[in-house]
């Protein structure tokens, strides 16, 4: 692409480039089609250029938090790195929260920040703030362009970091002066990056090795994490074919949901503090488990020293250090997940191995009892509409069309996951990691950009939504259908089951007083209002929901009481899950699980 | 895995380039691990790589976290357990103030003689020593010297090399 065709310029050609040309330069590079931003002082050179060329898009967001997570939705959607742009000082501050998210959750995005200029750093300027400082510990690396001679190499290399070994958000401060004073463009680097070049190639003896513990066991089990989403469709679907050559059961982690289809028969659902009862115990009760792109965090392990105790551990991730972080595992593989479980469907061909049904015939007949127990069972029966109901029924009114969900943050996220059957990858778009309220909306709105076809939902507690609810001028603003299905129970409820739980019933500044009438809100912000309060009204509102080509705000009065179950309490084995309200085992409040979170 | 703590040295090899530091050390405080000692600086202008030589104590579990999560950084060339990897040499520099009298001072001369530290400043009522060796060996001199009249320690830090012709920075990763 030429400096031409991206810039249309009047100026005479032989003219240098200013930092901002040679920014929105190395961003066509890059393959960049649309930047979620918001301007101020700093970014205005920038802003400017944007002005001038039709190469990139820019959303106009309404805060920088948002602008975040529509990079995330927009990257997570679409396998491509989403792209920020804000100004310095509280631009740059209100990013934070979205970076961390990213970090968390391994999503590729490029933040640009404005800076003070060069001469000015240091000084306490008007809207400055040590960005890389303050960024440092929530982004996987951080850069302060001083020279202008570095400006198009470090954007390049911002884009490598960001979508290489374990994605992760990149920060590129750009001072003023930088942006504004003539800079040399240097090209896409077709080179090695000098130092972080992650490993992805398995090695050989490890794959044997795995091949070796997987031909032998008798009670195996995969546990797969969103690591494979990353790596992309043909590696999911490289897991999904070793998984059915295997006959091996698998269960996914949240971040994992869509990496194998949820009709399959081999999945036993979601595992972790709400996953399932079958899934839970297969991974307590397994002697050998192949976990790939998953990272044993403490919402999937429950208390460390009872988690899996009989089983033979293969990790394969690609971030060596989540290997042993949490769980000392047998055989760690740093590798690519597509490459490793490519090599490992390789092997597993060339030994003739089959799904053995006489050796896993026990262990299949063990799973389909835990099964019977139906952990995710629910009542729907009067007025009230179960939280559960209204997500199968969103689920089974929006089969046959494209359809990406994204949540918040709290009860409607554990029963989205349970209850929304995924059935491919990067449909899925939640705040696992940081468990950040307010995700979805803004998240959805990326979505919508890169798919404007598709049926975008963010399935939502109305007291995460209304902390991002200021997005709704931008769906506005650029036509985005998004629809938010907010599952409304007037308290912050997640909160308020573990004041149940765990706090004598003392509800605590979590009921949500004072909501505003959603459907009044919908029409103030130009989108269509909804409601449903009775289970008889549930279905039509869905289907007027999906049949409107507008923003819809859905207001779907729930079960105020309604808990999430099963639920394995904090600091507890996976053995020691509570099923239902009905259920004997009692939810143990530990002193030493009352500390976790 | 054991939950015995062990220490171990580690040398890391960056690029000399703003933040560095920072990325380092905030590695260690972020998530709480321990460090003892510190260096750093430029070692090879040229190529503008600088060496960080740092001591830390874990378990087997957190000293490999800390090497992972090390090497994971972008400027970060190389990481070496110079502990574990094979043999090594680890020196540290000290400089140690004495103040009191005459026969306080004739006698921390004669201790710095036996304990090889040198005399790098003299007044009437103080001497300041320099001792290079290993950090027990420091450690023994600043024992011995304190009743007599020791007010003020700076130390370098541990600086450390594996034996043997295995290099950390010499190729060309």
């Amino acid at each position: 692409m030429s400096a031409t065709s991206a810039m249309p310029r009047t100026e005479v050609q032989t003219q240098p480039l200013t930092g901002s040309e040679v920014v929105l330069k190395a961003l066509v590079e890059q393959g960049v089609d649309v930047v979620f931003g918001y301007p101020g002082g700093a970014v205005l050179p920038l802003y400017d250029a944007i002005f001038k060329q039709n190469s990139i898009r820019h959303i106009l967001v309404r805060h920088e938090q948002g602008a975040v997570h529509a990079a995330e939705g927009y990257a997570r959607s679409t396998g491509k790195v989403g792209v920020v742009l804000v100004t310095s000082g509280p631009g740059a501050t209100n990013t934070v929260t979205g970076l961390t998210d990213a970090l968390m959750d391994s999503v590729p995005v490029v933040c640009l920040t404005g800076q003070v200029p060069t001469h000015m750093i240091g000084n306490d300027a008007f809207q400055e703030a040590d960005t890389v400082g303050i960024t440092r510990p929530c982004t996987k690396h951080n850069y302060l362009v001083k020279e202008p001679a570095r400006l198009a190499q470090v954007i390049h290399e911002a884009f490598h970091v960001a979508r290489s070994g374990r994605p992760g958000p990149v920060v590129v401060d750009l001072p003023k002066d930088v942006l504004m004073g003539p800079a040399p463009y240097t090209p896409k680097e077709t080179v090695r990056h000098k130092t972080y070049n992650p490993r992805v190639e398995p090695q050989a003896d490890a794959i044997e090795r795995a091949l070796d513990l997987m031909a032998e066991a008798r009670r195996p089990i995969f546990y797969v994490g969103g690591g494979v989403i990353n790596a992309g469709p043909e590696a999911c679907a490289a897991v999904t074919d070793l998984i059915r050559r295997t006959g091996f059961p698998v269960t996914l982690t949240l971040m994992g949901l869509g990496a194998f289809p949820a009709s399959d028969p081999q999945f036993v659902g979601m595992l972790g503090m709400h996953g399932t009862y079958e899934a839970n115990l297969a991974m307590h009760g397994c002697d050998v488990m192949v976990a790939i792109g998953s990272r044993f965090d403490d919402r999937v392990t429950g208390r460390l020293d009872s988690f899996s105790p009989g089983s033979r551990k293969i990790h394969i991730d690609i971030d060596p250090s989540s290997i042993n972080k949490n769980v000392p595992v047998e055989l760690g593989i740093v590798a690519d997940a597509g490459r490793a479980v490519a090599a490992l469907l390789e092997g597993w061909r060339a030994r003739g191995l089959q799904p053995d049904g006489a050796k896993l015939g026990p262990w299949w007949d063990q799973i389909k009892a835990w099964q019977s127990r139906d952990s995710l069972r629910f009542r729907q029966s009067g007025d009230v509409i179960k939280p559960q109901h209204a997500i199968r029924r969103l689920y089974e009114l929006t089969q046959g069309r494209e359809t990406y969900i994204t949540t918040e943050v709290g009860q409607h996220q554990m029963w989205a996951a349970q209850h929304f059957k995924f059935e491919q990858p990067r449909h899925w778009m939640t705040s696992g990691g940081l468990g950040t309220m307010g995700y979805g909306l803004p998240a959805a709105m990326g979505v919508q950009v890169a798919h404007p076809d598709a049926l975008v939902i963010d399935i939502a507690g109305e007291a995460s939504w209304v902390m991002n609810m200021q997005e709704m001028s931008t769906i506005l603003q650029y036509r985005l259908p998004v629809k938010s299905f907010i599952l409304n129970n007037s308290y912050m409820g997640m909160v308020r089951q573990w004041q149940e739980f765990f706090h004598g019933n003392r509800y605590s500044e979590s009921y949500m007083d004072s909501l505003p009438d959603f459907v009044k809100l919908a029409e103030a912000f130009g989108a269509v209002g909804l409601r449903a309060t009775k289970a008889d009204e549930l279905d039509d509102v869905i289907k007027e929901m999906i049949a409107v080509d507008r923003p819809v705000i859905c207001d779907v009065v729930v079960d105020r009481a309604e808990n999430v179950y099963p639920m394995i309490p904090g600091g507890a084995a996976h053995n020691e899950i509570k099923l239902s309200p009905e259920d004997d085992a009692p939810v143990r409040g530990s002193e030493h699980g009352m500390v976790l979170v | 895995m054991t939950q015995v703590e062990e220490r171990h040295t580690i040398a890391v090899l960056v690029d000399n380039e703003p933040g560095v530091l920072a990325r380092v050390i905030g590695l260690f405080s972020g998530r709480g691990y321990n460090i003892d000692s510190l260096t750093v600086a430029e070692v090879d202008a040229e190529r503008s790589r600088s060496r960080i030589n740092i001591v830390t104590h874990g378990t087997a579990q957190v000293i490999e976290q800390i090497k992972a999560l090390l090497d994971k950084l972008v400027p970060v060339h190389r990481v070496a357990d110079l502990t574990i990897d094979g043999p090594s040499v680890e020196r540290e520099l000290a400089l140690i103030k004495v103040v009191g009298g005459r026969e306080q001072l004739v006698q921390a001369l004669r201790l710095a003689d036996f304990m090889h530290a040198r005399l790098v400043d003299s007044s009437i009522e103080s001497f300041v020593f320099e001792i290079t060796g290993a950090s027990d060996q420091i450690d023994a001199f600043i024992h011995l010297i304190e009743p007599l009249g020791l007010t003020e320690v700076s130390r370098a830090g541990v600086v450390a090399m594996a034996r043997g012709p295995a290099s950390l920075g010499r190729d060309d990763s």
